[in-house]
This record gives structure tokens, sequence and C-alpha cells, in this order.
């Protein structure tokens, strides 16, 4: 077997294994699933007319604005719930014979990355089925939405692969919350409810140094179908998975030490 | 209660504080994102107080009062969390062969509930005095809040212990998790219910206990004392206590049969 064909096999059989888990367990579908709606239907429902404050300027409706949001969160807990099943795969010891078994590695991290995609894209789908129903108006075209989803999937890679490189260097359930926290912090210090203009105090001063708010921003350019800082936001999420994929090798050096 | 159970009680209700506090993973959580959700509304929609018609001048005054629901939340799963651990261990089945009264481990189970809730309520109250304009009903009207906040943490609490005695599953506790988070977003968390465009959203709103509760908590800080406010969110609060406190006994019952 050659070197890529055995890389490729592992991480078909870790992904088909993710996703056998993921759609046969309730206790991890439901919750990767219910939060974005949660958010979502609680964002555009209960706080639309927030769009009437002044200043308030998005080429869309309030729908479609609190859509950029969500379409972010669930790529990013995607990826994030994706790193708890890692830990438990290390609690329960199965990753410790995966390591011995495998012929490549780097299947084991492309195998969960390919599960992370998975879990996204399922929740992508049923959260846009919903805006769609909601309401949502969407005035990008075909390259824009190409656009809004492949930067979508690259919140996901990055996400997957930070959790993956926590979940391999502390092999615990118990290592949840630090996966969950600075995900949840960087989602949450982007401008979510408002335009980044109209957010006020230390929120403001986060939102201006956070890479998510240019990922925000350009997504919700995507949907107005009026896009800004398209190049510069292509390259932060490139970078973003750069730096993660580096943490994610860390952590499989670490993990291979162990087993 | 006679001498008897109050010792019965005494002494379970110490053993459920004792483990509670001594579990940062329960207590850190129940602080932390409350507090977190509060510092990033507080700047994120400060401008929604832009709004016609919206009855603070500070966004984190109105927004205060969800942290104290919130943290009922938490009360929840803490109290699933560790009812389902005794069936689990088989501490359950080693008290029902001793002349325990049923009345005094409900109670007991849930003093660790009330003693979070009471850290919460008065770490909740701090901050909201020192960051925001502070509690317009006064010290007297800061009691109030305690007290309801207590009476909401005891009702969803009883909601975790009531899941936890039928199912026995620390799983199922987690589970109802995400519902109990849907209880609150489909509320008026974030305004008030005269601003709420969404009509259907308005409607359910409207018939959620949780806004009621929010609003009994929201008047003392924002308006003082407003009668039919408070006896509405005392209600609603004493109603869901009452009912899931009915129901875990009955549901505990059952469980002692079983065991």
């Amino acid at each position: 077997m050659s070197r890529a064909g055995g890389t490729r096999d592992v991480a078909l059989a870790v992904a088909w294994r993710g996703a056998h888990n993921y759609f046969t367990n309730p206790a991890i579908f439901i919750p990767g699933l219910l939060f974005p709606l949660f958010f979502f239907t609680a964002f555009a429902g209960g706080l639309s007319r927030v769009d009437s404050v002044p200043g308030f300027e998005f080429g869309s409706n309030y729908t479609a604005f609190v859509y950029g949001f969500v379409l972010m969160q669930a790529s990013a807990f995607g990826g994030v719930f994706t790193g708890f099943s890692i830990a438990r795969d290390f609690e329960s010891g199965f990753s410790r014979r995966l390591l011995l078994a495998a012929p490549s590695h780097g299947g084991i991290v492309a195998g969960y990355w390919l599960t992370g995609v998975m879990r996204a894209v399922f929740t992508i789908c049923i959260i846009t089925v919903v805006a769609l129903a909601a309401g949502m108006d969407v005035q990008g075209g075909g390259i824009d939405l190409l656009g809004l989803y492949t930067l979508a999937l690259l919140v996901n890679a990055a996400a997957t692969l930070f959790g993956c490189g926590v979940a391999m260097r502390l092999r615990t359930m118990q290592a949840g919350p630090l996966m969950q926290i600075p995900v949840f912090l960087l989602l949450f210090l982007a401008p979510v409810w408002l335009p980044y203009d109209l957010i006020t105090g230390w929120v403001h001063a986060a939102a201006t140094v956070n890479p998510m708010t240019l990922i925000l921003t350009t997504e919700r350019g995507f949907v107005a179908g009026d896009p800004v800082h398209v190049v510069i936001t292509f390259a932060v999420g490139a970078a973003l998975v750069g730096a993660a994929l580096l943490w994610a090798r860390g952590g499989l050096h670490s993990a291979e030490q162990a087993a | 209660m006679n001498r008897a159970t109050a010792l019965q009680v005494g002494t379970l209700a110490r053993r459920s504080i004792v483990r509670t506090l001594r579990q940062p993973a329960m207590v850190v959580p129940a602080l932390f994102f409350p507090l977190l959700l509060l510092a990033v509304n507080a700047g994120g929609l400060q401008r929604a107080t832009d709004l016609p018609g919206f009855p603070a001048d500070h966004y984190l005054d109105f927004v205060l009062a969800v942290c104290f629901v919130q943290g009922g939340l938490f009360a929840a799963n803490s109290a699933g969390t560790n009812v389902a651990n005794d069936i689990e261990t088989g501490f359950l089945n080693r008290l029902s062969l001793t002349p325990l009264r049923k009345t005094a481990l409900l109670m007991g189970q849930l003093a660790g509930v009330l003693a979070l809730g009471l850290i919460q309520a008065v770490t909740f109250l701090v901050v909201g005095a020192i960051a925001g304009e502070g509690i317009h009903a006064g010290v007297a009207g800061a009691l109030v809040i305690v007290a309801l906040a207590l009476l909401i943490s005891l009702g969803f609490g009883s909601i975790g212990a009531f899941v936890a005695l039928r199912t026995g599953s620390g799983e199922a506790v987690q589970g109802i998790f995400p519902l109990m988070f849907a209880a609150l977003f489909l509320s008026s968390m974030a305004l008030p219910r005269n601003l709420i465009e969404t009509d259907w959203f308005r409607e359910v709103a409207t018939w959620n206990p949780v806004s009621y509760m929010l609003e009994g908590i929201r008047s003392l800080v924002i308006t003082g004392w407003d009668g039919e406010a408070l006896a509405l969110g005392f209600a609603c609060a004493g109603g869901v206590a009452l009912i899931a406190l009915v129901a875990a006994a009955a549901a505990l019952r059952t469980q002692m049969v079983r065991t």
C-alpha cells in the first residue's frame, strides 16, 4: 500500500466511524444541532427590531444578518464537538489502539477533519432550510454563496484542528472547556447582533482585534450580495487553518509519544 | 418536620452542598457563562436602548435578570447530574435499605442547588451593582431578587432531579439542557415583549413563564417596586417549582420501588 493510499484509507475509516457515531447517538447529535437553531430563533425572532436602531445598515433583512453569525457558529462548533469526540476516543482507549494500528497517523487527523466537515455541513443544511423558511432574504449570487460556504468550511477546519490539538495533548473529556471557551469567546466577541460600527465599550475594542469580526463581516457581505475585504478575509481564514494545523500536528506528536 | 426528619435532611443537605461546591466543573461554568453573556450583551446591544420605548438607559441593567435565570438552568444540570450519579453508583440503592424518609432525601439533594443558587445570586447582584446603575428597589429589592432567584433555582433544580430520577441517567440530564436553554431563548430575555417585532415569537414569549421570571427581577433592577411584575414572577417560579417538586417526589417513589 502506498503512503498516500494508507493515509486515505485511515482518514476514510476514521471519518466513517465519526459519521456513524454522530448519526446514531442522540446525545452527540442533538446539542450540536439545537444550539445554533436556538441562537438563530432567539436572535432572528426576538431581536429583529434592532434593525431599527439608528445607523444600522445592512443590504438584506435581519434574519440574513443573524444567519451570517449562526453559520459561523455552526461551523466552529461542528469542529469543537469533533474535538470532544476525539477526547472521548482517548478516554475509551480507542485512540491508543488506533495509533498502534494505523499505518498513517496523519490520516487520523484527516479523518477527524472530515468528521468535523460532515457535522458542520449537516447542521448548516438544517439551519439554511430553517432560515429560508423564516424569510431570509439572500441577495448574493452563486459566486457569493460559494465564497460564503467556503469561508464556513475554513472556520470549521480551523476549529476542528484546534480541538484536535487540545484533545490529543490532554486526552481527557475534562479538556472540553479548553476547546469550547476560546472558540465561544472568539465568536461572541465579534459583532454578533449589530454591525461593528454600532457596538460599544470593551466589546468594540475586542471586536477590533478579533479575526472573527473580519470573517463575519465578509460572510454577511456574501449573504447581502455586497462582499467586503474578501481577499484579506480568506488570507486570515487560511492563516487560522495553517496555525491550527501546526497545533494539531503538535498534539499528534504528543499522543504518539504517550501511546 | 420532626427531629428525625430534620436530622436526615441536614445530613443529606450537608453532603449535597459539599459535593456541589467541591466540583469546580459545576461552580465555575455556572458563574462564568452568565457573566460572560452579560458582559458581551452589555457592550454588543447597548445601542438597542436607542429604540423608542426601551425601558432602561443601560442595556446591562436590562439584561442583568438573564444571569439569574441562566444560573437556574445550571442548577438543573447540577441537581440532575448529582442525583443521576447517586443512582448510577448505587448510593440510592443503599439508602433505600435505611429508614430514610423520601421527603428528606429530595430536600437534602436539592440543598446543593440552593447553595449554588445563593452564590450565583449574590455574585450577579454585586456585579450588577458595580457595573450598572445599581438596584432601583434598593437593598430590600436586592433581597427579594435573591429570594426569587433561589425559587427559580429550586424549580429548575427539581426539573433536573425529576429527569434524573425518572431515567436514572446522567446523559439524559445533559440532554434536557438544550431544551431548558430554549425556554430562556424563547422569552423576553433580549428585548421587552412590547418591542419584539416577530408576532409568533412575541406570542411564545408571552406564554413562556420564563419571561415573567425575568420581568419580575428586571422590575426591581430598573423601575423599583412593581407589584404585578413581582406577583407574576413569583407565581411562575413558584408554579414551576411546585410542579417539578411533585413530579420529582413521584419519580423518587417509583425509583425507590424499583431498587
